[in-house]
């Protein structure tokens, strides 16, 4: 380009939308250290006594501890389903292959909501109670296909002789995908693994009407939202919960690019 | 099909899942769209009541125009804004674009919930903007408009689209042979010709990839219209959840969600129209 006017530009407008994004989360660590139980301007004072509260609100923990616990079985089952359904798009041709390539995919854009009250009707015509575990069902459902194009991802580059010349040394086709493939795309795994535990952490529009009586974090956020009194607390709560997740995705994405770059060849 | 139980034995699984976890959900709602009634007797008669009652409420039909209305306009606005993003990204970061890309997607990881919330501190009455515009003497009283209206959905919701919007769009953009735009000056091609010449026609997948990809849910959303939307600002996905969470109208309730999926699905057709599904996915 040979006018400098343009990218000076797209600079300014570049971090003109940074600032715009990051703004909420700035103010929500802002007012997790300001003195007053008021999220208004202007400012009172520092404090770190909402943090301090926070360890002494077991409803909350509690509520921590679900979530984790949530999030780390829905997103190992769907990294394990999303890598089955990854090999199969990758490696095979078949009859319907579209067709299941676009059943995974159609969590991407499917309004949540459709999800989640098809999801209560039929677990409540089954009679199953609801808990955290039920709204699990439904974050595998939506977090299966991001696992599995940051699988698909990986595999396209992946070089098949390699399993080829496992199997030429005997393995058995599961051997070598247990012993080969799998190891050497370990990072995309990873990858996709906390890519589906941040969903399913920070999910919301689903969980609402499948966590019954059992809480999860965002549930518990949401109602507490009504009570003013307590907001200081739940913004507290969310400025170590956005450090963490931030932090979460550095490292996933450090990863996947790992993943990504070709393995030095031996010798 | 060289190996027919190896496939079966990849596939099964995640098939079986998606099936009684995602269509057949999908198909149980279907049918208690008919029923009478969501507990006791009235669940075992079937009618199609709930869809005369549908198709008669001009309310209903005027949330969902309403809706629709919004979501289009939120898709357009995050497009337009996340196009000079991408281009911007793509052409004129030089080496740190991947950095740059990145911190745009960093604060989408962050609780959705709260950054929504977080969109009241800056819209209320004692928020950020009226704060800032007093100080300013722009405005001489709070304006207690900003929050809890159609508007503040509608900014909060392309706040919170604009980074998903970007990336198709830098995707598209990236794979642009360069040598293109080269032949298009050297063909005596000015930089905006070209540009509306070369670079836009070939990053429209990526542009109409980025549009559906936010218009379709947000068609559906009610969690952005709750915290921020007030009466005044509900969209039609609060009116679904009204049916399933306080007026316990389930099979109404069905009625309008699968009136929603229907949407979905044209909307889907569309775009599978305009630009293949499976090559947006790479494969």
């Amino acid at each position: 380009m040979e006018t400098r006017r343009i990218p000076s530009f797209g600079l300014l407008y570049y971090w003109l939308i940074v600032i715009v994004l990051f703004l909420p989360i700035f103010l929500l660590i802002l007012f997790s250290f300001n003195d007053s139980t008021r999220l208004v301007f202007p400012l009172r004072g520092f404090t770190l006594q909402w943090y301090g509260q926070l360890s002494k609100n077991p409803e909350l923990i509690r509520a921590v501890r679900t979530s984790i616990l949530l999030a780390l079985g829905s997103s190992f089952i769907a990294t394990v389903l999303g890598t089955m359904g990854a090999l199969v798009v990758v490696r095979y041709e078949f009859p319907g292959r579209n067709v299941f390539v676009a059943v995974a995919a159609l969590p991407l854009v499917i309004p949540y909501i459709i999800l989640g009250v098809s999801l209560l009707i039929m677990l409540h015509s089954l009679g199953v109670r609801l808990s955290a575990w039920t709204a699990g069902l439904a974050h595998v459902v939506i977090s299966l296909p991001y696992a599995m194009l940051v699988v698909i991802a990986r595999l396209v580059g992946f070089p098949q002789n390699l399993e080829e010349a496992a199997m030429d040394l005997g393995a058995t086709y599961w051997g070598a995908l247990w012993r080969v493939t799998l190891p050497i795309i370990f990072p995309a795994l990873t990858a996709a693994f906390l890519i589906c535990f941040t969903i399913s952490f920070d999910e919301f529009a689903i969980a609402s009407f499948l966590v019954g009586t059992q809480p999860t974090l965002p549930v518990y956020l949401y109602s507490q939202l009504r009570f003013p009194t307590r907001l200081p607390l739940v913004v507290s709560m969310a400025a170590i919960l956005m450090s963490a997740s931030m932090a979460i995705v550095l490292f996933s994405e450090w990863l996947r690019r790992v993943g990504q770059t070709p393995q030095p060849k031996k010798k | 099909m060289e190996h027919p139980r190896r496939l079966f034995a990849l596939i099964g699984p995640p098939s079986v899942y998606l099936t009684l976890f995602f269509l057949l959900p999908l198909g149980i709602m279907a049918v208690f769209s008919f029923r009478a009634g969501t507990i006791g007797e009235a669940r075992n008669v079937f009618t199609l009541e709930h869809y005369r009652q549908f198709i008669a409420n001009a309310a209903y039909h005027r949330l969902l125009w309403r809706s629709s209305l919004m979501a289009f306009g939120i898709a357009s606005i995050s497009t337009l804004l996340a196009y000079p993003l991408a281009y911007f990204l793509t052409f004129q970061a030089g080496e740190r674009k991947l950095t740059l890309m990145t911190l745009i997607i960093i604060p989408t990881w962050t609780s959705y919930l709260l950054r929504v919330f977080a969109w009241k501190l800056i819209l209320g009455t004692n928020g950020l903007l009226n704060t800032l515009l007093l100080s300013l003497g722009i405005i001489d009283q709070a304006s207690p408009i900003l929050l809890y209206s159609r508007t503040a959905v509608m900014v909060t919701l392309v706040y919170v689209w604009v980074p998903f919007v970007a990336l198709p769009i830098f995707a598209a953009l990236e794979r642009i042979d360069r040598s293109l735009l080269e032949a298009a000056a050297d063909l005596g091609c000015k930089p905006w010709e070209a540009f509306l010449r070369v670079t836009l026609p070939l990053s429209a997948p990526g542009v109409i990839a980025g549009f559906f990809f936010c218009l379709i849910p947000t068609l559906g959303e009610y969690v952005t219209p709750l915290l921020v939307g007030g009466g005044q600002g509900a969209m039609y996905g609060n009116l679904i959840q009204d049916q399933f969470v306080r007026a316990l109208n389930w099979s109404m309730g069905s009625v309008m969600s699968l009136a929603m999926l229907l949407a979905v699905i044209v909307l889907l057709v569309i775009f599978s129209r305009m630009g293949s599904f499976s090559k947006l996915l790479e494969l």
